[in-house]
Parts: structure tokens; sequence; C-alpha cells
């Protein structure tokens, strides 16, 4: 340690990652150690998403990077070390339990702290800012305490109508809370949009119940009988009943530090730096939103992320400057889409202004541009922010063409088609350009965009920019001559969707009809079963169906799942994990008249193991005339609805989880995909059925059902994301009828809904647009084929004990239909059976004969 | 029925009857203590291996699905996914697995078709 510089960094916010980070990535030689003395108990996380917080995210999904960082041995983080004071003289800093901390060079990154204006009120207890992971904590743990004492739902006020202001408007929303947004000047987010989108966006804002009032000064905050947060009064001599207060008036540069060692200070206050971030102490240096550079504090995090890179990059002898902040900004407020970028103001002499509104779908859009409309210079983008990616790299470049195309819906009017500069930038978070992508493919050899983004570092924050970086990947490999397959295999040129459509359009119904019309060949395990799942999709016709045996995979052949011996098991179904006493005694006497291994399923079922070929139909006789059906256990498809008992038995439950359940199954039942389909529903916020852990997550709330979707387990699990709020059963149906549809008709070959959703052009907003707002004008059709898919539901198994010649197929050996598949052997294991092993086969361990075949009519 | 095997290993064994198999549907035999997969293709072949997957030691290559490989006709396990010829049996897609039993290709035996009789050669397994 000795032998390297010491860096020492005040503050342990996302400035200050990423400024270990780049030294790190870039300090190839282990030059430098630093040292992060962080104030808050933990190490840095992504305070952007702040209020995902709220919206069930675990602190730790906040965390930034690769939590390795924190164990590199030239890297030290302090937690819970906040800096007293400074002293450049011997180049030393102390914190709050008077350790001291030697270096050689200080990189100041304490950031801002939330400012509240000198009001009347403001000490009282209920009143709170919005900054950091423990205001926010402490936040949700009054109004959670406070609505249990009021017995209502907790009424909440934010003063500020800027960024903040509406985050925190959607937190208080999230716990329950309703909310009225205080804001001084004459609209909100006065700072990103103009009039006309402030207009927009109130409307859209008030229509999710958060109430608005603008020009609105508070003058007092007033106590209630208990001492705490009562009532607001306005200068106006107005007054609104509150029981929580949230300031969200802006930010300061927290410079005291830089003030007390006698550091330049802006006149707003602010660590004064050069273009090069050094203050005027060449051992001292100030990033992020502390400094104020070329005049100003910048409270937005793509600047502070640069100033962090040029910092590092300046330690290491390189000649960077800052480039001037780009504050342009696109977000996600309460679910409203809001984008600013460039000369939003249209402040540039001779600027034109193209403005296109649409009150009733709730978008606003505007476009600056040169006198002559050739130009772009800026705009704003409210309620759709989908061309944000692509509009925002043009700003100071030719539009080409007419630049209404890209202010009109999509279709009305063609879209230019630009070729974007090199230098155009993409990733804005963290400074990726056009040309850094492209040679990612060229000259790094980046084939996919996971690669891309390993290596650019490109979408890796916010994720805006991933379909704009995703489409120069393409472009970019295309023009390399890498072809972007997407055909399913030898036999097929097309992708499972194309192929999907391909079918559907042309109405074909078997597989030869098929490969002849779009494919060549005989097929293979590839295209087969795909072809399979998507005709039982389309037509909802049997699985062994006409020619279809032969497509099906392994399992769905004989409609139950094949087991490493060749057995299989048999799961019936059981709608929401409801399940009555005698169905369950007769699943425990078919176990033990087959001597079936039994195992309960993590799906809320139970699953009978060891079942020879010929023995099922045997066994699903047993089931269908005790009123049982498939499970379809086996199948690309429908799998379960797990529950929780719900409001009819807990003493917490808000609606009946169960009996949604049930619907849900028996709605979905049989239904064929790219891949198995889970489903979860939760009576209350606890979420005992784990329901965001399924591809649809339905979560009762006291006003109704909030609908989660893309949820997966398996190899890579991811929650589900929060599809509509407090809706009303139908509707619960409805847009779970719409998206499954639409994943199915959309999906790639054993893709499931979570990399589906996330690899969907414009992700989950975009998918949201088309189930909810009918962006493709296809939900009617997408309704259309669920309906007929459950009227035309038939339990499989039925359908096959009542065919003689499917039945037919059922049989161990075609020479010997009463012989069981003599090779099978196994061994006892508590109390119950299971396949012998190689080893236990060699030495002739305790073998089980194969139970006796039972013949059944 | 149980069927018995008449006792010869070297010559042909009726098994079925052509009638009894269904286009890419693969069916088992028992023929003597060896069991064998029969598939008949949509050009009128019929193809048999052995129904052992080298790669689970399950008898199951009956339940696999048939398709092709350029113009080789293949049969891919229902276990693991490995992929066969059914014209020579050997292995062409191993799916980063090893064997477990014997293998890694598959045994492929004669057929001949008698009067609508469906007839394996053992020996000719190899």
């Amino acid at each position: 340690m000795t032998d390297t510089t010491r860096i020492v960094v005040v503050g342990g916010g996302m400035v200050a990652h990423r400024f270990v980070e780049a030294l790190r990535a870039r300090d190839e030689d282990s030059l430098f150690s630093v040292t992060v003395l962080a104030e808050e108990p933990r190490a840095p996380y992504d305070r952007v998403a702040l209020t995902s917080y709220f919206t069930g995210r675990d602190p730790e999904d906040l965390a930034l990077g690769d939590p390795s960082l924190w164990e590199d041995p030239l890297v030290t983080l302090e937690r819970d070390a906040r800096v007293v004071s400074i002293d450049r003289e011997a180049q030393t800093v102390t914190d709050a339990h008077d350790v001291v901390y030697p270096y050689d060079h200080l990189v100041m990154a304490t950031g801002s702290y939330a400012w509240t204006p000198p009001t009347e009120g403001a000490d009282l207890s209920g009143v709170f800012v919005y900054r950091t992971i423990d205001d926010v904590a402490a936040l949700r743990i009054f109004v959670e305490e406070r609505r249990k004492e009021l017995g209502r739902p907790v009424r909440g006020a934010v003063i500020g109508g800027g960024l903040l202001g509406l985050e925190a408007a959607g937190a208080l929303q999230e716990l329950g809370a309703h909310s009225t947004v205080i804001q001084f000047a004459d609209r909100l987010m006065n700072l990103q949009v103009d009039e006309g989108g402030g207009q927009a966006l109130a409307r859209l804002i008030e229509q999710l119940g958060v109430s608005v009032k603008c020009d609105t000064a508070t003058q007092a905050i007033k106590p209630d009988k208990t001492g705490r947060v009562g009532r607001l009064v306005f200068a106006d001599k107005g007054e609104q009943l509150t029981d929580v207060v949230v300031f969200a008036t802006g930010v300061r540069p927290r410079d005291e530090l830089g003030r007390e060692s006698g550091l330049a200070i802006g006149g707003r206050g602010g660590i004064v730096v050069d273009d090069t971030c050094l203050t005027d102490d060449p051992h001292v240096s100030a990033i992020g939103e502390v400094a104020c550079i070329q005049g100003a504090c910048i409270g937005l995090i793509a600047p502070g992320n640069t100033m962090a890179e040029i910092a590092v990059d300046r330690l290491l002898g390189g000649t960077s400057t800052f480039p001037g902040a780009d504050t342009a900004a696109k977000l996600k407020l309460l679910g409203v889409d809001v984008a600013s970028f460039g000369d939003a103001f249209a402040t540039t002499p001779g600027s034109l202004e193209l403005t296109y509104a649409d009150p009733v779908a709730g978008v606003y859009k505007k476009l600056v541009v040169t006198d002559d409309a050739r130009t772009l210079l800026g705009g704003i983008l409210v309620g759709d922010a989908s061309q944000y990616a692509s509009l925002r790299p043009l700003v100071g470049g030719e539009l080409g063409g007419d630049p209404a195309g890209w202010l009109l819906p999509e279709g009305s009017v063609e879209r230019p088609n630009v070729e974007l500069p090199d230098e155009a930038n993409i990733c804005s978070c963290n400074n990726v350009s056009a040309g850094t992508i492209r040679s990612a493919v060229t000259e790094e050899g980046c084939t996919d965009l996971a690669g891309v983004k390993a290596c650019t570092k490109a979408g890796t924050s916010c994720g805006s920019c991933l379909p704009l970086v995703k489409k120069l990947v393409g472009t970019e490999l295309e023009k390399s001559g890498i072809e972007v397959s997407n055909a399913l295999c030898e036999h097929f040129d097309l992708s499972r969707a194309q192929l999907f459509d391909a079918i559907k359009v042309a109405e074909l119904r078997t597989f030869s009809e098929i490969i002849e019309r779009f494919g060549t060949g005989r097929g293979c395990d590839l295209c087969k079963p795909t072809i399979g799942s998507i005709l039982a999709s389309l037509y909802n016709e049997h699985v062994l169906a006409a020619d279809r045996a032969a497509l099906q995979d392994t399992n769905d052949r004989v409609m139950a799942n094949m087991q490493k011996d060749g057995t299989y098991s048999v799961v019936p179904r059981v709608p929401g994990g409801e399940i009555k006493p005698e169905h369950l005694i007769l699943i425990g006497e078919i176990a033990k008249e087959f001597d079936l291994y039994t195992k309960i399923t993590g799906g809320q079922r139970i699953d009978m193991f060891g079942a020879r070929l010929d023995q099922l139909p045997s066994i699903w006789t047993r089931l269908v005339d005790a009123g049982m059906e498939s499970g379809h256990a086996y199948g690309k498809s429908l799998r379960t609805v797990k529950s929780c008992v719900g409001s009819d038995w807990c003493r917490f439950g808000v609606q009946d989880s169960v009996g949604m359940a049930i619907a849900l199954e028996m709605r979905y039942r049989g239904l064929r995909s790219p891949h198995k389909i889970k489903l979860g529903v939760s009576g209350c916020a606890r979420e005992c059925a784990e329901a965001r852990g399924k591809d649809v997550g339905v979560i009762a709330t006291d006003k109704g059902w909030n609908v989660y979707v893309g949820g997966n387990g398996g190899f890579t699990p991811k929650h589900a994301q929060l599809l509509v709020e407090d809706v009303d059963d139908a509707t619960v149906f409805q847009v779970i009828d719409r998206y499954l549809m639409f994943y199915i008709r959309t999906a790639d070959r054993l893709q499931r809904t979570a990399p589906w959703q996330e690899e969907y052009e414009g992700g989950l907003d975009a998918i949201r647009e088309v189930v909810l707002h009918d962006s493709l004008g296809i939900c009617a059709d997408l309704d259309e084929h669920m309906a007929r898919h459950v009227d035309t539901y038939e339990d499989e198994w039925k359908a096959v004990l009542n065919d003689p010649k499917r039945l037919a197929q059922f049989t161990s050996f075609v020479n010997a239909p009463a012989e069981g598949d003599p090779s099978l052997a196994y061994v006892e294991q508590r109390g119950q059976r299971r396949p012998a092993t190689p080893a236990e086969r060699a030495n002739g361990a305790v073998l089980i004969a194969p139970a006796q075949l039972e013949v059944r009519a | 029925m149980t069927a018995t095997v008449p006792g010869t290993r070297h010559g042909l064994v009726p098994v079925c009857s052509l009638d009894d198999l269904v286009t890419d549907l693969g069916v088992a035999a028992l023929v003597g203590d060896t069991q064998v997969a029969i598939f008949r293709l949509d050009d009128g072949s019929v193809h048999a291996v052995q129904n052992l997957c080298p790669f689970s030691g399950a008898n199951v290559m009956s339940r696999g699905i048939t398709g092709d490989r350029g113009d080789e006709p293949t049969i891919a396990s229902p276990i693991y996914k490995q992929v066969f010829s059914l014209l020579t049996g050997k292995c062409l897609v191993t799916m980063d697995k090893e064997p477990v039993a014997g293998g890694p290709d598959l045994a492929v035996y004669q057929v001949s078709i008698d009067n609508g009789q469906v007839m394996i050669n053992l020996a000719g397994g190899e």
C-alpha cells in the first residue's frame, strides 16, 4: 500500500461509485489505492431508482455495479464515516469517529442535500424529505403507522412539483396514501417542460389519482391535536388537511467542508472546479452535484458520471475536459413518460416549435428545430417518450425528412430513417457514443446486445437507450456480414414468431403442409415441437390429433412427464391448489395400487412417479372417472396457478385469492405457449403465494387487484413487474388474456415471459401500450383468440381414453402389449421406491420388480 | 398376449404388421431380450435401431422425434435430445454429453417387409 498513491473520496454516492469503478478499471498498473468515506451505513446505491424501493424492490436491488469492486485489495469502503474536517496543509481528513485518513489526492463527492424552504411547522413530526434510503424508509414506517392509527387511508402532500416531487407523490401512492402535489410554479416540472407539456403531465397524473395544485405557495404546516402534521395553510389563506408532508423543493450542494477548508465556492454554492474537475488546490478534485463546474452545480447523474471519468482520466495523466452538461432526461414518473432534451424551451434565436397534442390519449410532443426546419435543436415528450432514444442523439444534426414524422402517431407518416453520426451520444448515463457501440461490433468482435453492453457499459444504468443500442448492433452486424439469424433450425429460416404469423395467415393445419410451404426436409426435434405448439395455440385441437402426435416433444407425446428411466410421472390438475379430501384419498389409492412414488410439487399439487407408458391409461381412467383432469404438468402451457388461502380464512386477506386462482386456472388451462407459464395469486400485500416469481402474478389490494408480469424462477430469477393497478376481476382477465396471447404470438421458441418482455422492442412499456391501449390495433383479435381457447377447452386425457386408436399407442411393446419394460429396476428409500443406480444394478442390490400390469378396459 | 420369440438370433423375426406402424411414430418391440425401436418414415421406409438410449441408459428411443439432418433421416432421444442417424446409427449430435451405456452410436438392425409383416434381423445389428 505504501507504494501506491492514496486517493480519498469523501462521499459514498453514485458518483463516488463511478469514480472507484473507473479508477480500478483503468489503473492497470495498480498505482492507486482508494478509500471511500461514506456517511450512510451502506455501499453506494442507485439513488435514481429510490422510488422503486416502494414497488417491492429490496434495498439490495438498488446496488450499483459488481459488488466485488469493494473486495478489491486496493479499494477500502468505510461506511458510517462522515468526514468532519479537512486539513489541506497536512493532507488529511478526519471523520466523525476521529479517525484520520491521509491522502495524496482528495476527491470531494459529497453530493447535495434536500433543501427545505424556511416554513413554519417544517420541524413537526410527519414532515419528510426525499433523498436517501433512510428518508424513504422513515416515510414508509410513518405512513404505515398513521394508517393503522387513523383507520383510513393517509392523506399526503408533496411540496414541490418537480422531478423529485412527482417521484415522492408516486411513492405515497404506492404506500396507499392519497397525495396532493403543491407546486409554487405555474406548472409541474417547470424546469423540463413547457406550458403544453405541463398541462398534459398534470392531466395524466390526475388520472392516476394524484391531485395537483399549481401557483400555490405554502405558508405554514399546522399540527393536529397529537402534535403531528395536521394541515397546510397556503399564502392565499386556503387550507388543506394532510397527515404527512414531503418536501421536494430542490437540492443544494453539500459544500460546507469545502467552505471550511477555504476552497473557492460558487455564487450559488458548490466547490468551484475547472473543466478537469480540479479545485483551486491541485491536490483536491470535486465531482458530481457538489462541484460547481462551468458556473453551475448539476443535479443529474449523467454529468456526475462524466466528471468522475474525467477526474480518473486526469489522475492517470489523461487530457479529457468536461464537455458541458447534457441535461437531457427521460423519466418515468408514476408510470408517465416525460422526456426533455436539448433546447427544449426554444431559446435559440429564430428557432421553430412544432407541437402535437392529443389530450384524449394524453400525449404532448414538441420538437424545436432551426428556422429552416432541418436541424433538430431539442424537444419535449410527455405521455409517450418512445422516440426519445432516437431523437436525442440527433440534436444538432439533420432530421432527414418531414419532422412531423417524429410527432404523429406511429404509422400515420413515414418516419425518416437516419443513420446516426459516430459522435452521437447514445447512452448519456455512461457517455457512450454511436461510434463506440459500432466499434464494439467491428473491432472488439461483440456479436450480440449482451456482449456490447458488457464491453461498452451502454444501457447498463437506466436502460432507456437499449432499443437504440440493439438497433445499432443489429445494423452493424448485418454490415459486417454476420448473419443475425432468427432461424428456427436448418429446416426453417423463419423465427418462431414469423412462423406463427405465417401459419395463422395461411390457415395451415398440418406439419407436412407447413414444411412444404415454408421449410425444407423432414423437420427435426426443434421445429416439430415448435409447430406442434403453434398449431395447438392457434386451433386448440388435441395434441395427438391427426399427424400431430409425431410432432410432440417427449412429454406432450404421451401427456405425462418422462423421468430418467423412461417411466412417467402423472399430475392431475388441482386448480388454485384447492383439493377435496376424496381427491386426496383417490390419489393416495392410485399411488398405492400402482406403487408410485409421491411428492408434493412446487405448484401446489401432487406428482406420482414411476408409471410405465402402458399404465398411463389405467391411471387416467381412475382420475377422470372421479372428476379430475390433466394438469398439463408435461406441456409448454399453463402449469399451475398458485394461491394463498385468501380472505375466506386468513385474518389478513383482503380478496378471495383462491377463487381468483381457480378462475384463472380454469380459464387458461391447456393453453399452449412458447414455454411453460405459471401464475400466482396472493390475497394481500404479504404475498404468501410468491406471485411475483411467476409469469403472471395477481396481488390483492384494498381496491381490487394489481397484476404483475414477467416473473421467473428457474435459471435466471426475476421479479414480475407491475402491469396494472387496482383493477377489478374483469380487467384482470382481460389484461392477462391479451398479455399471454401476445406473448404466445411473438416470443421465440422456449423463451419465457421475462426475457421476452425484456427483449421486446420498447420493453414492458411498449407491451403495456399494446394490451391496455391497443397500440397495434390487435386487441380484438387477441380477445377473440383467447375466448376461442376458453370455449373449446377439453381434457386431453379424457379425449384419449375415448379414442381406441390413440389409446393403442400406449403400449410398451408392439409385439407384447401386456409386458412391461423388463429393464426397469428400483430400490426402496424412505418407504417408497426410486430408480436403482447403475452401481446398485451391477451389484444386484435390493431390486423391486416392476409392478404387475393392470389392464383396464 | 405375450409374444414368444423364435429361438434363433440369426434369422428374421416377425414383430408386427406394417399397418401397426404410424408414420413418424416409433414403436418398441421385444426380440428375445433385446428391445428394438422401429420407425416408419413418410417415404414408406422402415428402420430399426436399439431402443436403449446410450446417453441415459433408458429404453426410450422408440419415443423420440424423427427428422433429418441434411438428407440423412434421424431419430432424437427423448431424454437428453442426442440425434442419431437412422441409416448408420451414428450419433450426430452429442449435446456435450458422454454416453453411460455403451455407445455413443446406436446398433442398426436389418428390416424386411414380407407380405405386410415387419421382420427384424438382430444379427445385422452393429
